[in-house]
């Protein structure tokens, strides 16, 4: 009993050290974001891996989100005569929720395990000792461009989630099932507000921090041999994902 | 120069340091050497300030890099040189941009300027050729001539090896020997180079010291480690006469 207790204490013990050495590394960046000069080559570098290089698959899964949701959308709405705000509903499930937090989970899985795969592997190979050698600050050169990269380039991926869905909700519902197009297109505008829109910008972009932190995170404390690479990547996309949602509920409660 | 006062360090609940003191004079070039896991990157890694230390000093001109912070941390490291294990090239960028990634960085020199002193490094150390190649392309020792040129290229007062040759064939091996006792002619460096090739590094080095389970075991002159009556240093040195043998 007592050695259950002890493994127990040891457990919450180990979990709260790693919880406080992940915001102090959180604290670390945000400092060193404000301390210049900003790598700015590096951090169009990143918006350009974490962003364009996510672009394809971010488009592939909004369309057939946008697609499958007014379909089952359709399915529930056509039962009480309510086609006509197939559209409104459509994009304001998008907006609010699935487009942040889908496209952050695929943006997760593409770009937050190459992440900590490369600064992993940076940290195996001495190359992060090696920039510390050289008097250069590893945070202002690997993880400010990765964090910052990824609070600009979520929200935008996330936009493009939310059009391309509406679009495939537009193809299904009003090509196919016959909705009309003036009232997909018109009951949106008045039922979506600015409100909406911000709200699902400050998600995407909150994610776009929590992503890119626990990913550097991962990789930075690599331990070593290719299994500490592989744990890394796992925890970063475990870790990411959970906390995606986690968070997503609670911005949800605060800004709804 | 540098000074190592009493230094002490544990990882993991066990102690590897356990109370170092050496000194290396301006000029100087000092091998470490002892069993592998007995504590010898750990010790060269405090002296660049990458460890902290738990109890003691480490002295670069007087100055203590293990408590220092900060710009006072990074004026220390401008004057030290760092040859990793591995070479510790930035994988991402070829040849040319890792040797001058710390010119950009740290200097304000025309791309010019930055060029020619990248090309004349890099002919130092023999490679001329490369330098539009990624890390990736390259053999072990060319690696590790890279870094090496990479540290030379910002005119270290310092520079600490470790393992240079380890992992390469005899010939490369003696090479990159030949090659730092080229560039301590040259440039006059003080030094730290941890090593295994007990014979080669005779001919390099000014002082061995011997480390042994975190202690300095003996430190002299490579006649005075050669003719030790120590038992530890005498079994280490047999050990290293049936290696020799075999190469």
């Amino acid at each position: 009993m007592v050695n259950l207790i002890q493994r127990l204490g040891n457990f919450v013990i180990a979990n709260v050290e790693k919880l406080g050495k992940t915001g102090v590394f959180l604290g670390t960046a945000i400092f060193w974001t404000f301390i210049p000069p900003l790598k700015i080559g590096r951090i169009i570098k990143q918006i350009s891996f974490i962003g364009v290089k996510s672009s394809f698959i971010v488009i592939l899964t909004g369309s057939f989100t946008g697609m499958v949701l007014t379909l089952q959308t359709y399915y529930g709405m056509e039962k009480f005569g309510a086609e006509a705000l197939l559209g409104p509903t459509v994009a304001l499930a998008l907006i609010r929720e699935l487009g942040p937090v889908l496209s952050a989970l695929m943006i997760t899985g593409r770009a937050g395990s190459a992440i900590a795969a490369e600064i992993g592997i940076m940290r195996i190979t001495e190359q992060i000792d090696a920039l510390e050698v050289m008097a250069l600050n590893p945070y202002r050169y690997l993880i400010v461009p990765n964090i910052l990269a990824g609070i600009i380039t979520f929200p935008l991926l996330a936009s493009i989630f939310n059009v391309v869905g509406i679009l495939g909700g537009y193809l299904v519902g009003v090509q196919l099932l016959g909705v009309s197009q003036g009232a997909y297109f018109g009951e949106m505008v008045n039922f979506l507000g600015v409100k909406d829109i911000t709200i699902g910008l400050y998600k995407s972009l909150s994610f776009g921090l929590i992503v890119t932190w626990i990913s550097c995170y991962q990789g930075f404390t690599t331990s070593y041999g290719a299994e500490g690479v592989s744990k890394a990547t796992t925890g970063a996309v475990v870790t990411s994902s959970v906390l995606v949602l986690v968070w997503d509920y609670f911005m949800t409660s605060v800004l709804f | 120069m540098i000074e190592v006062i009493d230094l002490h360090k544990s990882l993991n609940g066990t102690e590897v340091l356990k109370g170092i003191t050496f000194k290396v004079v301006k000029g100087e070039i000092l091998a470490l050497i002892g069993k592998s896991g007995h504590g010898k990157s750990v010790l060269l890694k405090h002296i660049v300030g990458l460890i902290r230390a738990e109890r003691g000093k480490v002295l670069i001109n007087g100055e203590d890099i293990s408590q220092s912070r900060g710009p006072a941390r990074e004026q220390l490291r401008k004057k030290i040189g760092f040859l990793f294990q591995g070479g510790a090239l930035f994988d991402s960028i070829n040849v040319f941009d890792n040797v001058a990634f710390p010119l950009r960085e740290k200097t304000r020199l025309k791309r010019d300027e930055i060029r020619e002193r990248v090309l004349f490094e890099l002919a130092q150390v023999g490679l001329s050729e490369v330098e539009g190649k990624f890390p990736a392309e390259l053999s072990g020792g060319m690696k590790k001539r890279v870094a090496l040129a990479r540290c030379l290229i910002m005119d270290p007062e310092i520079m600490l090896f470790d393992e240079p040759t380890t992992g390469l064939d005899p010939a490369t091996a003696k090479s990159i020997n030949n090659l730092i006792r080229e560039t301590h002619e040259r440039l006059k460096f003080t030094g730290i180079i941890i090593t295994h090739d007990i014979y080669q590094i005779f001919s390099i080095v000014q002082k061995i010291a011997v480390l042994n389970e975190g202690r300095i075991e003996l430190i002299g002159t490579p006649t005075e480690i050669k003719t030790s009556e120590d038992p530890f240093v005498k079994q280490f040195f047999l050990k290293g006469d049936d290696h020799h043998e075999k190469i």
